[in-house]
Order: C-alpha cells, then structure tokens, then sequence
C-alpha cells in the first residue's frame, strides 16, 4: 500500500532539506509513497507539533524538530 | 586563547602580502583576517554545544512542568531561559507559541519565550564573545533573559488573551488531542554526525553576514577616527539610547551581521549600554517577526507586545549605561 508521508514545516531551510531527504530516499530505493508539504501552520498546529520540521507518515509524527539522515528515513519508511 | 591566530594574521598580512602595519590598509586586513576566522571557529563551536542542548532538551516535559507546577513567577523565567537555549528560527516560534499557550501555559509566560527566543540565541552569543568578550556577553545574555522575564510578566498583567487570532481561540477552545507519535530512539553517537551537520548549516548560512559584517567594521576600524562618534555624535548623551533603539526596531540585521559593526562603534566611543540596547532592539524585534506573528495575533496585540519590549530595551540601555 502506497504510504502517505507529511513534511509539517513553514518554509524554513530545514524543513526544505527534510523535503529533499525523503525525496531522495524514496526515488533511490523505488519506495511507494506521497510526499506532501504542510506549510500552513493552522494545518501545522493540527498535528500538535511545537518543533518544526516534523516528519508524519501515514499519521504517526516519527520526527520532530530535526532533518533525519537518509538511512533513517528508510527504517522508518520500512 | 586566539594568540596564535594574532600571529597567523600579523605573519599573513605584514609579511606575505607585505602590506605594512604602519597604515589603515594593513591594520583594516589583519583585523578582517583575525576576526573572521575566530568568530568561525567560535561560532562552530557554541553552535555544536548548543546543537546537543537541543537535542536532548526535553520540551514537552518543560511545557507540562509549567502547566502543572504552581512556581511562584519563576515560571516566567524559566521560559525566558528556555527562549534562550532554543535556537532562533523563527519558523519555529510560532509553532512553539501555539504549542505553549495551547498546553495551558498563560500568554505573559509565553511572551517570556518569545522575547527572549530571538534576542538571546547562539550566533549573537558566538559574535558577541567574539567581539566583546566574555563579561559583556554574559552582561548581554543575563540582561536578555531577565528582560524576558519581566517583560512577559508585564504582558502576563494586560490580559491580552482576547487579542489572539480566530483561529488560535478556537484551537484553544477545543482541547485537541495529541497526534500519534513514536519517538525515535537515537544514541548519543547516532546523533552527532547530524548535530555537526546541522552546526555546519547553521555557520555555512550566516557566513556570508559574518564577513561582511567584519569587512564593514574592518573598514571602519581603520578609517574612522577615535572618538568619531563622541566629537559628533554625541556619544554619550541620554537621547542616544531611545534614538538607537527606536532606529534599530525595524531593522532586521542578522546578529552575524551587526555586532563586528557595533564593535567598531564601542572602539570609537559610543557606550555599550546603548550598543547592547540597539543590538538587542535589531534582533529582538523585527518587521519579519511582526509579519509571523500576525498569523497568531492581533496587530494590536503585536503593537503592545513590541512597545513593551521596546520601552524595556530603552530601560535597560539606560541602566547598562548607569552599571557599566
């Protein structure tokens, strides 16, 4: 099933190489998947994140406040 | 601590490219040369220690502590030092605001963050050791929090609430339920190569203000007369202080960018009461913060929460110029 991946971030440099990070890994290692970008901090607020940039896949906010590595993203993806 | 470095641009500048210390060009490069690569290393460094801070910084147990404990006050000051440990982005403070007074944390000890989140943040506190040493940082990060914290008191004492937007009422209106979340489980050597990685980010980001920052100062180090600003500016008259801030409000220079200036007007006379207060009202408050802060806030409660600080700031300019 294809998995739905959320990147809560208003806009900041982070929260742009978080988008970059889980692009790659998703292309590299051919992983069905969505990328969304949430930049509206109502939306934002929603998920009840104080530190951005925030990683939610499918619904389970798996990273706060920090750009993951690569090799994360891909444990958490699998 | 920085001897070796002096040697290094004294060698550089007088020998390899023979420019001699005798005249403004030479003493301009060897004061660019040593500043520069000292405010780096410095800025790495505080930049890393404050990265592990972060990380093991454990904010959702602050914001309970806050919520939960009757402190007497102290509350505004503990999240006056906690807007200082966080590191300054400003697209997190809003999410942080929200996340606070949506935790049940009262607005004034939320203004206490806010205040002191830009104000005392790593890369002024690098810049500042830099420049000014390590008494006039300490002055400068003390003076930060306490304004903080009264600050956020005062704000506490207006009942502001109602001046919220729409949409942060009803957010805390309702009370929402917390996001599933699974925390990940990272060892301490997992996390450094991300925590130097994000240092690296953060130096390689305001690299390009630190050295134009230097080279203006450098510039006017070598060019400007001692005592410029004394003989014309008058240095230290009472009014500088409220003109400086009141300059520096809607200013928007990086602290990166700033201090080697404000350096430079210290070394040629003006008081560092009122550098500190124009260094403080330049990163504290600022037309980009205002604009953020207009997705949670009223523009009348951004006018009252920026006068508060500002007439603070003029405050403490004034005492620093008595105290120091």
């Amino acid at each position: 099933m294809s998995k739905v991946i959320k990147v809560l971030g208003t806009g900041c440099p982070k929260c742009k190489t978080m988008v970059s990070v889980v692009q790659d890994v998703i292309s590299q290692h051919n992983i069905d998947a969505s990328i969304e970008k949430v930049e509206d901090i109502m939306e934002i607020m929603k998920f009840n994140v104080m530190t951005t940039p925030a990683l939610v896949i499918d619904d389970v906010i798996t990273i706060k406040g920090r750009v993951p590595s690569k090799d994360e993203v891909l444990t958490l993806l699998n | 601590m920085f001897d070796w470095l002096q040697n290094f641009a004294d060698w550089l500048i007088y020998s390899v490219f023979n420019v001699s210390a005798e005249t403004h060009l030479g003493v301009a490069l060897n004061f660019f040369i040593y500043d520069t690569i000292k405010i780096l290393i410095l800025l790495f460094f505080i930049v890393f220690v404050m990265g592990i801070v972060n990380a093991y910084f454990p904010i959702e147990r602050l914001k309970d502590y806050l919520n939960k404990k009757k402190l007497y006050g102290l509350e505004y000051f503990f999240s006056s030092i906690f807007g200082a440990i966080t590191p300054f982005c400003s697209c997190s403070s809003v999410p942080l605001f929200i996340g606070f007074v949506q935790g049940g944390i009262p607005l004034g000890v939320t203004f206490s963050f806010l205040i002191t989140s830009p104000l005392v943040n790593e890369v002024a506190i690098a810049m500042f050791i830099g420049m000014f040493g390590i008494k006039a940082t300490l002055i400068y990060a003390v003076s930060g929090i306490l304004l903080g914290t009264i600050g956020g008191w005062i704000l506490g004492k207006f009942n502001l609430e109602h001046l919220l937007s729409e949409w942060v009422k009803n957010i805390l209106a309702r009370k929402m339920e917390q996001a599933v979340y699974k925390e990940e489980q990272l060892t301490f050597y997992q996390r450094i190569p991300e925590i130097t990685q994000s240092a690296w980010a953060i130096v390689k980001g305001v690299l390009v203000y630190v050295i134009i920052g230097i080279a203006i100062g450098a510039a006017m180090h070598g060019y400007v007369p001692e005592n410029f600003f004394n003989d014309y500016l008058g240095g230290g008259e009472w009014w500088t202080v409220p003109l400086a801030v009141i300059v520096a409000v809607p200013m928007y220079a990086n602290a990166a960018g700033i201090v080697p200036v404000i350096q430079v007007f210290v070394a040629k006379g003006v008081p560092l009461g009122t550098a500190i207060a124009f260094m403080m009202a330049t990163v504290g408050l600022s037309i980009p913060e205002a604009t953020l802060l207009k997705k949670v806030m009223s523009l009348k409660l951004i006018a009252i929460f920026f006068g508060v600080v500002t007439v603070a700031i003029i405050i403490s300019g004034f005492l620093f110029n008595i105290l120091l």
